[in-house]
């Protein structure tokens, strides 16, 4: 019974994705970290600063083993969040033809999936446009300041954002990514202590600031980044 | 007060069912919302129509038995109240007023606005109980049970099992009822023998029913006629996960 219910049950799944979600908020605050880089300005070495730490996110073994563990968690929490989303819409297979059900709950809570969905789309687009190029190339490499070969992902990201033709539209598709994540990380981040069950009068109103702060902090700062390279460098 | 209904009608489990219009004139803005439908059924048998099924019982807000999806709120548009407890004055001359059946693969609709609740009856019966051998009451004093949590356990307790909870939630989740009967044992020392038991089978149960997974959107606490609180889920999440991990079953 236990063993089944470890696999199976609804709560279970629950637990999954709470606690892929939490290391994927992680994973989002040292990936901020690391694209703050660009923020620097280019005469004060943004280029070999921003490529050596991606030549480190790269070939770093720690660094590594943590990137398997969060595509994993992104494809789990995708994937559990799928299932749960059909069982959900199973559990009612008629609709109210009248509903109200802003008087009860949050938009964000009631569309975690169109998120989700909104984001995993971006995260592909995402990863053709910069993790591809840096793992398999096309890639330009230089020498840098200080004597050593690096790939210039930076003159690719830079470049992106800056296109004349579509670097607009990039910084839009950008901008509407970090909006959901927003949205999404707004419900998500204290759902996901609820959902493992961690709820206490004193701690939880905390929680519940520290996830707002995160939410709108977070993708803020992601989202200023490409607009600072398009419209200030 | 005039007012205009839309009310689903359905023959019975296999009909396809539709929204129906009802005209209803003269409703004193004191009648219960149920009152209002016993004249408007009233007037229906004396044209010779099939009068509107609908359920309800003690008409005190205790029982449970009274539902209705009121223009697209479970118990209608007040807070802390069940259907028998809404009184006309809650509504306007003219209004036009929405009125369904709780919908839920788990909870089938019987006649128009009827629906078989059984499944909470069967959570019940997985594990919502203490199995102790009666005999002599004990003295008090040696079962020690701190105030607050005879208080919480009480509160958990006022659950009525209406089912609005899973009438209100966007994915049809019975987890505050659920959750509100574990919450109500397990936190007694009565409960405590059973606890890892019983929350495997309740939820077990729950999940065989057809109802949802939980979004924690909240909905179902603010429309729970009974105030029950979230702090019940996150109390069964916690006692289903000590469970899963140390039941030797």
């Amino acid at each position: 019974m236990s063993n089944s219910a470890l696999l199976k049950s609804s709560l279970v799944k629950k637990y999954w994705m709470s606690a892929t979600g939490l290391f994927l908020c992680l994973f989002l605050a040292g990936h901020l970290a690391g694209n703050l880089q660009l923020l620097i300005s280019p005469e004060n070495g943004a280029r070999d600063a921003f490529n050596m730490y991606g030549k480190f996110m790269t070939t770093n073994i720690f660094v590594k083993v943590l990137s398997i563990v969060t595509y994993i968690s992104i494809l789990f929490h995708a994937i559990d969040g799928i299932i749960l989303t059909i069982q959900n819409r199973r559990a009612r297979p008629v609709r109210y033809v009248k509903e109200t059900p802003s008087a009860s709950s949050s938009w964000a809570s009631r569309n975690m999936a169109l998120l989700g969905t909104v984001m995993l789309v971006f995260i592909v687009l995402h990863m053709l446009a910069f993790w591809k190029r840096m793992h398999f190339g096309p890639i330009e490499t230089y020498i840098a300041a200080n004597g050593e070969e690096l790939k210039d992902l930076y003159s690719i990201t830079v470049l992106s954002f800056k296109d004349a033709d579509n670097g607009l539209i990039v910084c839009m598709i950008y901008l509407v990514a970090m909006i959901a994540i927003a949205f999404h990380l707004m419900h998500g981040f204290q759902s996901a202590f609820q959902s493992v069950g961690i709820r206490h009068p004193k701690y939880t109103p905390l929680i519940k600031k520290v996830g707002y702060g995160f939410a709108l902090l977070v993708p803020l700062l992601f989202a200023i980044i490409p607009f600072y390279i398009r419209f200030m460098l | 007060m005039k007012l205009n209904l839309k009310i689903w009608r359905q023959k019975n489990r296999e009909d396809k069912g539709k929204m129906v219009d009802y005209s209803i004139d003269h409703v004193s803005p004191d009648m219960s919302f149920l009152e209002m439908l016993d004249v408007l059924n009233e007037q229906l048998i004396n044209k010779g129509d099939d009068p509107i099924a609908f359920d309800h019982d003690c008409r005190e807000g205790i029982c449970g038995m009274c539902s209705l999806f009121i223009n697209g709120r479970a118990h209608g548009p007040n807070y802390g109240v069940t259907t028998c407890q809404l009184h006309m004055r809650s509504f306007k001359d003219g209004d036009t007023i929405f009125i369904e059946p709780w919908r839920a693969q788990a909870f089938p609709v019987i006649k128009d606005l009827a629906v078989d609740r059984s499944a909470f009856d069967r959570v019940i019966q997985a594990g919502g109980y203490v199995s102790a051998n009666t005999g002599g009451a004990q003295d008090a004093n040696c079962l020690p049970v701190p105030k607050e949590n005879a208080d919480k356990a009480f509160a958990a307790a006022t659950c009525i099992g209406c089912g609005a909870c899973v009438a209100t939630c966007k994915n049809g989740s019975a987890m505050l009822f659920v959750s509100a009967k574990v919450s109500q044992l397990a936190l007694l020392p009565q409960g405590k023998a059973e606890a890892q038991q019983r929350v495997l089978n309740m939820v077990a149960q729950m999940d065989a029913e057809g109802f949802g997974n939980c979004s924690n959107t909240g909905a179902c606490e603010i429309e729970c006629p009974k105030g029950i609180s979230l702090e019940n889920i996150a109390r069964m999440n916690r006692e289903f996960m000590k469970a899963s991990i140390l039941s030797e079953k």
